[in-house]
């Protein structure tokens, strides 16, 4: 991921000559997954849309987790986040990835993304431009930073704009557990 | 005993207040924000005032290598061609830890700001003692300062626009509109507001 973060500084030149180069380059395999047997299936919501999973009122504990493909330390968080989601199911804990990859990237970078890493949890994604509306709906204190993650149950709700570590997250999931 | 007890006093007084200035962190509307002295692409040293004639600022925390400060580099640009003439030129800061991205550091800055032609000073946060004091947390976030006897009073918070995405589709151009307002001696309608950025790499 780091390596595709360059790209935003180098000029347009070289980047095709890189992407040229690397297609070159790259084995069968890869290109399997860039071709065939791809169907990641992606859900592009709005804010309204989205609403819903943020509000829900069931028995359940859902971590949401803002993220994009782009946002390094985003990136650095997810396996804890697909790991919470994996290791407490068994206690009723849901993680919801709300991906906000830019539309033009939604084939080319975040599909790719979630089949190679092969995302376990459920990931949507948000395109909705008009953040000045919606961003105080998630949480008054959000400045727009990402990463950012909501915590919630029928109970109780916690936001988060910062980054977090497996145990940080455990510690804070286990608050919202009986 | 007396003193104890003052003392004691003074303390908590100053527990206090800390605890709070702690909650706040950043500048608020109305506050003055700090001047700075940084280093520029050029090689030279910029601060708010070494421009004389400036009836105010439009500072902006941004860099090379978040998308949505990229998406918006264009407009940062029309916005300085626009208004460096009225008296409210762009200073762009780049805050970011080049450690932990290299792409933002002096020499891509340098490459960046010729590629697009920048015509502002585009300033690294070396020490990143700046934006904490402004309270910037992402690229591209801005702040629209008016230049007063106080010093430069924090008019406008947040984005540029209400379109990240598309120039094109904009319905509400934030920083024109606080800008103008500031212009015509009117009162901003909207000063502040919220967009999604890159957090800044510390």
């Amino acid at each position: 991921m780091h390596f595709a973060y360059y790209f935003y500084g180098m000029n347009k030149y070289l980047l095709i000559l890189v992407i040229l180069f690397s297609s070159c380059k790259s084995d069968k395999k890869n290109q399997d997954f860039l071709t065939e047997d791809y169907n990641v299936k992606l859900e592009v919501y709005n804010f309204d849309e989205l609403e819903p999973l943020l509000t829900k009122k069931d028995d359940k504990v859902y971590v949401v987790n803002f993220w994009a493909t782009w946002c390094a330390p985003c990136i650095k968080e997810l396996p804890y986040f697909e790991k919470l989601n994996e290791d407490y199911k068994s206690k009723n804990v849901e993680v919801i990835l709300v991906s906000l990859d830019f539309p033009n990237q939604y084939e080319k970078r975040l599909k790719p993304y979630i089949k190679k890493n092969k995302l376990q949890s459920k990931v949507v994604a948000l395109n909705d431009v008009d953040s000045n509306t919606w961003i105080p709906k998630i949480d008054k204190n959000w400045t727009g930073a990402i990463p950012a993650t909501v915590i919630y149950s029928s109970e109780k709700r916690a936001f988060y704009e910062r980054s977090f570590n497996y145990s940080e997250l455990e510690e804070e999931v286990n608050k919202f557990l009986k | 005993m007396k003193t104890i007890k003052k003392w004691s006093a003074l303390l908590l007084i100053a527990v206090i207040a800390s605890a709070f200035t702690s909650v706040n962190k950043g500048y608020k509307i109305g506050d003055i924000a700090t001047d700075f002295k940084l280093e520029n692409i050029d090689g030279k040293m910029v601060s708010m005032s070494n421009f004389e004639d400036a009836k105010g600022f439009i500072i902006t925390f941004t860099c090379n290598t978040c998308p949505y400060a990229v998406a918006y580099e264009d407009r940062i640009e029309a916005l300085n061609k626009m208004y460096a003439p009225k008296g409210y030129p762009v200073i762009a800061i780049m805050p970011n830890n080049i450690d932990v991205k290299p792409g933002d550091n002096m020499a891509a800055m340098q490459k960046r700001a010729k590629e697009k032609g920048f015509t502002f000073p585009y300033l690294m946060d070396k020490d990143q003692e700046i934006y904490p004091q402004y309270g910037a947390t992402k690229t591209p976030h801005i702040y629209v300062l008016e230049k007063t006897k106080k010093g430069n009073v924090v008019k406008y918070i947040g984005a540029i626009d209400d379109n990240y995405q598309d120039a094109s589709k904009v319905k509400t151009k934030y920083v024109e509109n606080a800008v103008n307002a500031l212009l015509n001696g009117k009162e901003i309608e909207v000063k502040e507001t919220k967009a999604i950025g890159c957090s800044i790499k510390v």
